[in-house]
C-alpha cells in the first residue's frame, strides 16, 4: 500500500496527478478462505480489516453484491455519535466512537471525521425528563452528553428558531459535543484500501445465493454467483438484505426490512455548525463539507426493498426543518433517495452466533449504523477470529429474542437512531 | 405515497391506513406449555420476504376495518386484498383472474 503524505502529494502534483494507482485490485476468488464475509459495506469491510490488522487472519474475502460502499454506506445521514441509554449500547458505540478519533490516522485515510457536536432537541415535558436521565447515564458510563437551556441551544445553533411560538417550542437539548459526521464514502474505501494491502480479495459483482454444509452441519462454504466459495467461517454483514441472505441459508430472522429516506439540498455557503437532531418531530439535519443540507427523514410502516419511500414521509420531515429553522423555508431540495434497513424488534443490533456452527451474523442496526462502523467490524471481526463473541458484543446476541433479555433501545429512542 | 383498495371503501391514499405488520401468525393456544424458542419466534421472527407479502392492515382514518393483503416488497404494488380469518389466496390464480 502507498502511504499518502504531503510528500506523495507533492511529487504527483509534480507530474500532473496521472501516477495515483487503484487502491485495491479486483482479484478472481480462490478456492477457499479461512473467513468469507457477505457484504462489502462499511461494517463488512471494517471487519475485513480489522481480522487482518488485529487478529492476523488474512485468508479473508469480501463478497459484494453490486460495488462496494454502494448500499446503505453510502445513503445514510454520516452522524456519528455515542449517547446510547443503555450499557450495552453506549459500551459499543463508544468502542467504535473511539475508535472514529484515530481513524484516519489508522488508515492513512482521510475520513473526515468532524467532531462538531450533535444537538438533540426536546420539545415536551417527557422528554426533558428522559434526556436528563439520558445526560446522567451517558456521564455514569463516561460519555460526554450535556443539558443545554433554549438560549444555550440557540447559542450553540444560531439558525435554531427558539421562538415559544413554534407549535412544537425548544425546551432544551442535549449535547454530544464529541459527536459530528464522517465522510460515508471515505470509510467503506479507507478500510477497503486497508485490508486490501494486508491481502483480504474484495471480490464484487459476487452475489451469495445459498450456504454449502458439511455432513456434521457446519458451515464448508458460499454458492455464489460466481461459483461455490469455500470457507471456514461465514459472516453475514448485509444490512437491509440480510433476511434475504439467511433465507437461503434456511434461517429466518427476528427483523424486517424498510426503507429509510433522505434528502439533501442546493449547496450553499456554510450556515450550518452542527448536527441537530428532533426525535419529537422528527428531523435532523447537518451540513456537508459540499454546502448541501443534509437531512434524514423516517422509515415507511410497511416492509420494503423498493428503495424508495413515501413523499408523505420527506413533507413531514420538511415540514419540521422549515419550522425549527425558519431560514431554509425558500432552500431548494436537490434529491432524495431511500436505503432499506434491518430492523429488530428492540432497535438494537445482533452481533454473534447464528445455530449453524462456523456462521456468525451481524446485521439489525436498523436506521443508525453508520456510527457503529468501526466498532461493529473490530467486535465483529474478534467474533469471526476466535468463534466467540468479544465482550462488548456478547450482549448482542441472535439468542437474546428467545432469553428476552432484550436491549430496548426502542423503548429508549423511540424513532431513528 | 401508496394507494390503497380497502375492500369495504375502495381506493384510498395511504395516510389514512395504519399497516398490522405480517399476516396468519397465530397466537399459541397454550403459551406456557410452548419452548421458549417457539415463544420467541411467534414473538420476533418475521418472514421478510423479497417479494409477495401478506399482511394486516387496518383503514384507520376511514371504515376502521382490519383486512389482509398481498403486497410485492419489492414494488410495493397490492396485487390483492381479502378478508381477515380467511386464507391466504394464491397469487397466481388472483393474477389469472385479474
Amino acid at each position: 500500500m502507498r502511504r499518502f503524505s504531503l510528500t506523495s502529494l507533492l511529487k504527483e502534483a509534480a507530474s500532473g496527478h496521472q501516477g495515483w494507482k487503484r487502491q485495491w485490485r479486483a482479484p478472481e476468488p480462490k478456492k477457499e478462505y479461512d473467513v468469507v464475509i457477505v457484504g462489502g459495506g462499511g461494517h463488512g469491510l471494517a471487519t475485513a480489516y480489522y481480522l487482518a490488522t488485529v487478529h492476523g487472519v488474512t485468508k479473508v474475502a469480501v463478497l459484494e453484491k453490486g460495488w462496494i460502499g454502494g448500499g446503505n454506506t453510502g445513503r445514510n445521514t454520516t452522524i456519528v455519535r455515542s449517547n446510547y441509554l443503555f450499557d450495552e449500547s453506549a459500551a459499543l458505540y463508544e468502542h467504535a466512537m473511539k475508535l472514529w478519533e484515530g481513524l484516519s490516522q489508522e488508515l492513512n485515510y482521510n475520513v473526515m471525521f468532524s467532531q462538531r457536536g450533535v444537538l438533540m432537541l426536546v420539545h415536551n415535558h417527557h422528554d426533558v425528563i428522559s434526556f436528563k436521565r439520558h445526560v446522567y447515564a451517558n456521564r455514569l458510563n463516561g460519555i460526554d452528553n450535556e443539558w443545554l437551556t433554549p438560549e444555550e441551544c440557540k447559542e450553540f445553533c444560531p439558525p435554531l428558531s427558539i421562538s415559544p411560538d413554534l407549535r412544537y417550542p425548544v425546551l432544551g437539548g442535549a449535547l454530544q459535543r464529541r459527536g459530528g459526521t464522517a465522510r460515508h464514502d471515505a470509510v467503506a474505501w479507507g478500510y477497503a484500501r486497508g485490508a486490501d494491502a494486508r491481502g483480504v480479495d474484495i471480490i464484487q459483482n459476487c452475489e451469495v445465493l445459498g450456504l454449502r454444509r458439511t455432513s456434521d452441519g457446519a458451515v464448508a462454504g458460499v454458492e455464489t454467483s460466481r461459483g461455490f466459495i469455500g470457507a471456514k467461517r461465514v459472516g453475514v454483514v448485509a444490512a437491509g438484505h440480510t433476511g434475504v441472505v439467511m433465507s437461503r441459508f434456511g434461517l429466518k430472522m427476528p427483523v424486517e426490512s424498510v426503507p429509510l429516506q433522505a434528502l439533501v439540498s442546493e449547496p450553499v455557503k456554510p450556515v450550518f455548525p452542527c448536527v441537530v437532531m428532533s426525535n419529537a418531530v422528527h428531523a435532523y439535519i447537518s451540513q456537508s463539507d459540499k454546502g448541501e443540507l443534509v437531512i434524514g427523514a423516517g422509515t415507511d410502516q410497511y416492509v420494503s426493498y423498493s428503495q424508495q419511500g413515501g413523499i408523505q414521509i420527506v413533507s413531514h420531515t420538511l415540514d419540521a426543518i422549515c419550522e425549527l429553522f425558519p431560514q431554509f423555508t425558500r432552500m431548494r431540495m436537490l434529491r432524495s433517495w431511500g436505503g432499506i434497513v434491518d430492523v429488530t424488534p428492540d432497535r438494537s443490533p445482533i452481533l454473534g452466533k447464528t445455530p449453524i456452527p462456523g456462521l456468525f451474523v451481524n446485521c439489525g442496526w436498523g436506521t443508525g449504523g453508520f456510527k457503529a462502523t468501526p466498532g461493529s467490524g473490530h467486535v465483529f471481526a474478534h467474533t469471526l477470529a476466535t468463534g466467540e463473541p468479544h465482550p462488548i458484543n456478547a450482549p448482542f446476541s441472535l439468542d437474546r429474542f428467545r432469553t428476552g433479555r432484550l436491549i430496548d433501545e426502542a423503548a429508549a429512542a423511540a424513532v431513528a437512531h | 405515497m401508496l394507494l390503497i383498495r380497502c375492500p369495504y371503501c375502495g381506493e384510498r391514499p395511504e395516510t389514512e391506513f395504519h399497516c398490522g405488520g405480517e399476516a396468519h401468525i397465530a397466537r399459541p393456544d397454550t403459551p406456557a406449555d410452548i419452548s421458549d424458542a417457539d415463544w420467541g419466534s411467534f414473538l420476533y421472527t418475521r418472514t421478510n420476504p423479497k417479494g409477495l407479502h401478506a399482511e394486516r392492515w387496518l383503514h384507520a382514518h376511514g371504515c376502521g376495518r382490519w383486512f389482509n393483503a398481498l403486497r410485492d416488497t419489492v414494488s410495493d404494488a397490492f396485487v390483492t386484498t381479502y378478508e381477515m380469518g380467511t386464507p391466504r389466496p394464491d397469487p397466481i390464480s388472483e393474477t389469472a383472474k385479474a
